[in-house]
């Protein structure tokens, strides 16, 4: 079942969040909200796999 | 608009039936002379049992609702007889493209591969489909075809259902032995059995609108996002025999449908999508959709097929198309039943593989609603962020929905045998076999579903001998009845010298072997036929 891997997994986890960041930063909510829509579709086309995928989302939904 | 003129008329006539003391029995009475209820009659017919077709109409109405019908619709209807008219007629394509504005962003083709008797997809309007089903039903003794007959009422005893039928002349009755409920989305026999479909109705409101123009438009179905002529929702465009073009355009949840029915509404919609050109409305419509079942399709003696036993919404072609495929897999099954070959309980396997097909048809359709009509902002956003993403990333492309068209159902079904030895190719066990190029034993060129029969069939890939098949079996032996000109059935079977494949009345493939063994060939018929081995 736990096919998603939530160990640290990059190498440097503030660089990574700071793309994030950087990539948002001067958006307006509506364009930001784009952003991580497409950014998600790649992401999850990446990974390729759809039991991972359904776990994210399931991790994504109870950690609100 | 509103009342919908008649393309084809036809008279009420008295039966006989009308006067007997007590109601008579008939084997089969099928409610609806729709695509879906004649198809049933004839097959019916084909396979020598007879039938009773009720409508409550006298004659088919203009407009074209269903327009585009399958491969598969297309192989069941050649099998009736009414192939070649449905292709020569037809508007035959096989291209799809989805523009988001003005840019192309994604396109499809349905039907890559060569070797096939029948396109990927023939548009035609609906009643012309009608109109050659009630020829042919017209040519075959055994459908007894009654205009103005509605049924009221139905009363199931414990072998045969009770039919009240109200006529010009008055009430009659008749008993039949199986019901065919074939009579559409606001089936009158579901609601006599008290039916509930279960589902839901999509707020969306679209309109479809046929006109008449010539236009150099290619013959392929065009979809738009967010089309310059019609800002912030969707288009079809689509071509039909005699000029007729299909536009669909979506509305929005809160658009009046009486009002947007009315040329002054209508007519500035299209002149901002068709320009300058020169156009005549043929019909107008506005509709929502459900996408909803019945749980059981068979009901004591009442079954039922097509949109009385399920709807799903216009994009992917899934209605008519099913329906038809329901009307073929339950007939082979209930003229076995009726000719004693098989237990009644084969027709659990009608409820079996068509609510599988419903579910399948249900699934798409409603993914294809939920792209094309997103119901909040966020989704919207998702939807967009892909068609964004399409012209840039080929994984994209393969998200965009503008309806994913209907191709026949895979079942996994209690009637195949599972395989024993690995097969690669195009066939799978629960599809209908792939068509090949072949020639028959002069070497005239034909195809392969163009030689099957009616019947149980064993395919076998000749290596000595002619098998001894059981008997009430079809033999056909690739390489002596049958040549495989091209290679075609060789790669598309996966077929090796010795190999047979089992085939179902429709085609459907439902056991096949590396080696024929009469053994295992028996066990196969036998599971196919409902039996307990």
């Amino acid at each position: 079942m736990t096919a998603l891997r939530i160990e640290p997994n990059l190498p440097d986890p503030d660089a990574a969040y700071e793309a994030l960041v950087e990539a948002h930063r001067g958006l307006p909510e509506p364009e930001s909200a784009a952003l991580n829509a497409r950014l998600v579709l790649i992401l999850a086309n990446h990974i390729g796999d759809l039991a991972v995928l359904k776990e994210a989302i399931a991790l994504a939904k109870r950690t609100r | 608009m509103g009342e919908r003129k008649s393309v084809y008329q036809f008279g009420y006539r008295r039966s006989a039936d009308q006067d007997s003391k007590s109601p008579l029995r008939h084997p089969v009475v099928i409610v609806g002379a729709g695509p879906v209820g004649l198809t049933a009659a004839i097959d019916l017919a084909q396979r020598g049992i007879a039938s009773v077709v009720l409508d409550d109409a006298d004659r088919i109405g203009e407009g074209s609702r269903a327009i585009c019908f399958s491969k598969r619709t297309l192989e069941i209807m050649d099998r009736l007889g009414l192939g070649d008219r449905l292709v020569g007629k037809g508007v035959t394509w096989k291209v799809g493209k989805v523009f988001l504005g003005e840019h192309q962003v994604y396109s499809f083709d349905l039907l890559p591969e060569s070797g096939h008797r029948m396109p990927a997809f023939i548009n035609l309007q609906q009643y012309y489909l009608e109109g050659y089903l009630v020829e042919r039903a017209t040519e075959l003794p055994l459908i007894d075809l009654r205009w103005r007959n509605r049924v009221t009422a139905v009363e199931q005893q414990k072998e045969f259902a009770r039919l009240t039928i109200e006529t010009p002349e008055g009430e009659y009755q008749l008993d039949a032995g199986w019901c065919l409920a074939c009579d559409g989305a606001r089936s009158k026999v579901r609601d006599c059995l008290g039916l509930k479909f279960e589902g839901h109705t999509f707020e969306e409101r679209f309109l479809i609108a046929d006109v008449k123009m010539s236009a150099e438009y290619p013959t392929e179905r065009w979809f738009w996002f967010d089309p310059p002529f019609h800002s912030g929702q969707s288009a079809l465009l689509h071509r039909q025999p005699d000029n007729v073009w299909r536009i669909d355009l979506q509305l929005g949840p809160d658009s009046d449908p009486d009002e947007e029915k009315k040329p002054e509404r209508v007519l500035p919609r299209l002149r901002r999508m068709l320009g300058e050109r020169k156009f005549e409305l043929e019909w107008v419509s506005v509709y929502r959709f459900n996408c909803a079942r019945l749980r059981k399709f068979v009901h004591g003696r009442v079954i039922f097929a097509g949109d009385s036993a399920h709807q799903v919404s216009p994009f992917g072609a899934r209605g008519a198309n099913s329906g038809i495929q329901d009307a073929e897999n339950l007939v082979w099954k209930l003229a076995l039943v009726l000719q004693g070959q098989a237990p009644q309980s084969l027709l659990d396997s009608y409820d079996l593989e068509r609510g599988q097909a419903a579910d399948e048809n249900i699934g798409h359709s409603t993914r294809s609603t939920d792209f094309i009509a997103p119901r909040t902002v966020p989704e919207r956003t998702l939807r967009n962020a892909v068609l964004q993403l399409a012209p840039h990333a080929p994984f994209a492309r393969r998200m965009v929905n503008s309806g994913r068209l209907s191709v026949a159902s895979e079942y996994a079904s209690t009637l195949s045998t599972p395989d024993r030895e690995a097969f690669a190719g195009s066939a799978r066990l629960g599809l209908p076999v792939p068509d090949a190029p072949m020639a028959d034993r002069n070497g005239k060129a034909c195809f392969l579903l163009q030689y099957l029969s009616d019947d149980f069939e064993l395919l076998y890939v000749k290596d000595g001998a002619r098998p001894n098949v059981p008997e009430g079996l079809r033999l056909t032996v690739i390489g002596e009845d049958l040549i495989d000109r091209e290679g075609a059935f060789a790669a598309r079977f996966d077929a090796t010298p010795g190999s047979a494949f089992l085939l179902r009345p429709d085609h459907h493939l439902c056991a096949r072997m590396r080696h024929y063994d009469g053994a295992r060939v028996s066990e196969a018929l036998a599971r196919a036929k409902g039996g307990s081995k």
